[in-house]
């Protein structure tokens, strides 16, 4: 029996590894470059804030997201790569960008890892990433930080 | 006079639309536990039609998950288990996020699924009152009424012990 719940579990973890793998993992993103929502909150409030990229998945921008936001994803496939890029071609490298995903937990987000290395690799000196521990809506959309839909 | 509509018109729809731009029109109406679960006919993967309706008197999971979300993958094998386990008591469905449904299909190809699958998108994620991040799942009574909602990745034995309540009562 333990056996046979092992090799499932086994089974299935080599199932989602393509998902894990596609992108290297969000805590491998240095800890400066990390924005916590409440911070972001308040940027947003004052008014003025730096460029926001959601790096994630169409359906769940459609859902919801920050209000202003461009879709720019899903940086966890080549395609995704190339429309952030993209979305971010006639930027100034020198000033700050914001980016982030929120579909799963983080440690699980196949998109935000990726998302901060074409950033940086093209050059952004102030790639921010937006530190959604569990998933957009419990840490943004619940706390009553704003959302816009569509 | 037609000064005075147009400040009117301006106070009945800007106004409020600056003062709450937020959740404005399009914001999904929260679901909650004993609310009805909202209806739905979509076509499984292979084109039959899924109506939640036929499924009255089932014990149902509606589980939303997608391709790229990991904990979901994971959890397929014992979705299948407990699908096989209370064939006729429950009635999973599976509804894809994903952004096209290939991705889905790839899925489907790598696990022998005794459940259906669905394509979902904004709007049936708007109809559950917002699927915001995966794994998502609605465990819904005999009675069509929303049970337990289930957000996030689940510890072990937490989905098990949800459907053997729900197929208690």
């Amino acid at each position: 029996m333990h056996r046979r719940a092992f090799t499932g579990s086994l089974i299935s973890l080599l199932a989602a590894a393509p998902a894990m793998a596609q992108s290297g993992s969000a805590p491998t993103i240095p800890e400066e470059a990390l924005i916590q929502p409440m911070v972001l909150a308040a940027i947003l409030k004052n008014g003025n804030p730096p460029p926001l990229l959601q790096v994630g998945f169409s359906v769940m921008y459609s859902e919801a997201h920050i209000p202003g936001s461009i879709y720019a994803g899903p940086t966890g496939t080549e395609a995704g790569v190339e429309k952030l890029k993209a979305a971010v071609k006639d930027f100034d490298t020198s000033k700050p960008v914001v980016i982030y995903c929120g579909c799963c937990p983080w440690v699980r987000c196949p998109n935000v890892a990726g998302a901060y290395r074409t950033l940086t690799g093209l050059g952004f000196a102030q790639v921010q990433v937006l530190y959604i521990a569990d998933n957009f809506g419990a840490d943004w959309a619940d706390k009553g930080y704003p959302v816009a839909h569509g | 006079m037609a000064k005075r509509f147009a400040a009117f018109l301006l106070f009945l729809f800007v106004l409020p639309a600056s003062v709450s731009p937020v959740r404005a029109a399009s914001a999904p109406a929260p679901l909650m536990v004993g609310s009805p679960a909202p209806a739905f006919v979509r076509p499984d993967l292979s084109g039959r039609p899924v109506a939640l309706k036929s499924y009255r008197g089932k014990v149902v999971l509606v589980d939303f998950w997608a391709s790229w979300c990991p904990p979901c993958i994971i959890a397929i094998p014992k979705l299948i288990g407990l699908q096989k386990q209370h064939a006729e008591k429950l009635q999973i469905i599976g509804v894809s996020m994903d952004d096209d449904a290939e991705a889905a299909r790839d899925v489907a190809n790598r696990f022998a699924f005794n459940y259906p699958l669905l394509m979902g998108d904004a709007k049936f994620g708007h109809r559950y009152g917002g699927i915001l991040g995966l794994p998502s799942a609605f465990l819904i009574g005999r009675d069509g009424r929303i049970v337990k909602i289930l957000r996030g990745e689940q510890s072990p034995g937490e989905l098990d012990r949800a459907i053997q309540s729900a197929l208690r009562s």
